[in-house]
């Protein structure tokens, strides 16, 4: 890795990790009332451990005291959890920013002028589709129409720039000018991000993931679009050429991880699964213990293998990728990722033996036992109900 | 040269604010730093922008601007002479990401 007058680069520095992360993942609750195909996190149902409100508030005091500026903080819906005001204000007025994902299915008008009083708050409203029957097919039907009423909320309510989130698919990939329109009809941020094959998405990647096309196109589009938001996700598209805006670096138990509902911490928001698994934020020394001193992330620390990508010219744009990618699609951890832009993934994907399967899940079962995810329809609640 | 300091998000502020050497400066009260072994991590609840502040030095100088009566002044005081230069040009790329502001 280059050095700058001898002394490490920045990005040497991250991939040793650092004391604290520089922002993490938090997902507060695995209930949803969406079963998106692609759902990182296979939610669906609350799980009986949930953390607590006492315990949530004990992370929110160890990342304050460990100085991380902010939490992305997802689910599941985070909006599902009783205590989300709470936390959320408690959070910032910890001085620990939220930015928050929400499907926007309860992002009611009231609710829209409670978040747009606080300081220090993001919302993004996720998206999948510019046009209603697009996004519908993959996060169900009528969300489409949700997430806009949530939109037109948070506007009504002066929110400000808030973000439209958008993870790009085969079928989403032609519309990024519609999503721009969208977003700008709003004022708001748009965020592109990259669809893992990670929890459901197991079993809906192969049939949604961008073609190698659409990946190029991609690239160029976000080089000509240097104000959407991207998350650091498109890295292995760097291999291309100019680098994109960014760290470009996986990041996973160095400079970011993911607290799940239960308290488990992953490496990352995309590798939920025993394998990355670090710690317990319940065990003695919380957070601070397990991401300071856990084995996993001590091993992450430790200066990786280019394995089969050592002899290609873009290792050091690409870093071979994302880790969860290539686990998820069976791939070898120091080989190519599966949507490696020279073509060697897919060479890759044709040999490989087995795909993992996490044992962590929490879809609502499906009565009919077909393992193919299909989006359930949303079902408001009455008006009422949900103006608590 | 080595760069002093990266800043996450390129995008222009709404109203750049002019580096005047000679004024006065402070650290904004909304930006946080988290001290690292490279420099220290600097966050701006404001803009919600991250920048990385790639030198102990330069961490120091930002954290000390509002003892000194002028920029310049806190520069001479605390930045060898060779380097001064850089350490200006540093200054300025903060003012322009609201990292300090003039007080």
């Amino acid at each position: 890795m280059p050095t700058e007058n001898g002394r490490p680069t920045l990005k040497e520095r991250f991939t040793r990790g650092l004391d604290a992360p520089i922002c993490l993942t938090w997902e507060l609750t695995y209930a949803c009332n969406l079963a998106c195909v692609h759902c990182l996190s296979s939610s669906g149902r609350r799980d009986p451990r949930e953390l607590t409100p006492a315990e949530a508030r004990q992370i929110v005091d160890d990342l304050a005291a460990m100085k991380v500026f902010y939490v992305n903080i997802g689910g599941g819906e985070p909006m599902m959890r009783p205590d989300f005001f709470d936390l959320v204000g408690y959070a910032v007025d910890s001085k620990v920013g939220v930015k928050f994902s929400t499907n926007g299915t309860r992002l009611t008008a009231e609710r829209a002028r409670r978040l747009a009083a606080m300081d220090y708050l993001d919302v993004q409203v996720s998206l999948d589709g510019a046009l209603a029957s697009t996004n519908d097919a993959v996060r169900g039907e009528g969300s489409f129409a949700a997430a806009r009423t949530a939109m037109d909320n948070l506007a009504a309510a002066g929110f400000g720039p808030f973000k439209i989130s958008v993870v790009v698919t085969k079928e989403n990939a032609t519309q990024l000018d519609a999503f721009s329109a969208i977003a700008e009809s709003y004022g708001a941020q748009l965020r592109l991000t990259r669809f893992r094959p990670s929890g459901r998405g197991v079993d809906s990647w192969e049939a949604l993931h961008p073609t190698a096309d659409q990946q190029r196109m991609l690239y160029h589009w976000l080089l000509e679009h240097p104000d959407v938001l991207t998350g650091d996700s498109f890295f292995h598209l760097s291999a291309l050429g100019q680098p994109l805006d960014g760290l470009n670096l996986c990041g996973a138990g160095r400079v970011v991880c993911l607290i799940d509902p239960v308290g488990d911490v992953y490496a990352c928001p995309f590798v939920i699964d025993q394998e990355f698994l670090a710690g317990n934020v319940r065990n003695a020394g919380g957070f601070a213990e397990v991401w300071q001193h856990s084995d996993l992330f001590t091993s992450l620390r430790q200066p990786q293998s280019a394995g089969a990508c050592a002899s290609c010219g873009s290792y050091d744009a690409c870093q071979g990728g994302c880790m969860a990618a290539k686990f998820f699609t069976g791939l070898p951890l120091d080989g190519p990722d599966p949507e490696c832009v020279f073509g060697h993934g897919e060479a890759a994907l044709a040999s490989r033996e087995v795909r993992p399967r996490s044992e962590v899940g929490h879809s609502k079962v499906d009565p009919s036992g077909i393992r193919i995810p299909v989006p359930t329809p949303v079902r408001f609640r009455s008006p009422a109900h949900a103006s608590r | 040269m080595w760069r002093l300091l990266s800043v996450t998000d390129t995008r222009a502020p709404h109203s750049p604010p002019v580096f005047d050497i000679d004024g006065s400066w402070r650290l904004n009260p909304q930006v946080a730093l988290r001290g690292e072994a490279f420099g220290a991590l600097a966050y701006h609840y404001g803009t919600r922008r991250l920048i990385f502040l790639k030198s102990r030095p330069l961490v120091d100088l930002v954290s000390s601007l509002d003892r000194y009566a002028s920029a310049a002044e806190a520069i001479a005081a605390l930045i060898p002479v060779p380097e001064r230069a850089d350490y200006g040009r540093a200054l300025a790329r903060l003012a322009a990401s609201e990292v300090i502001d003039a007080h």
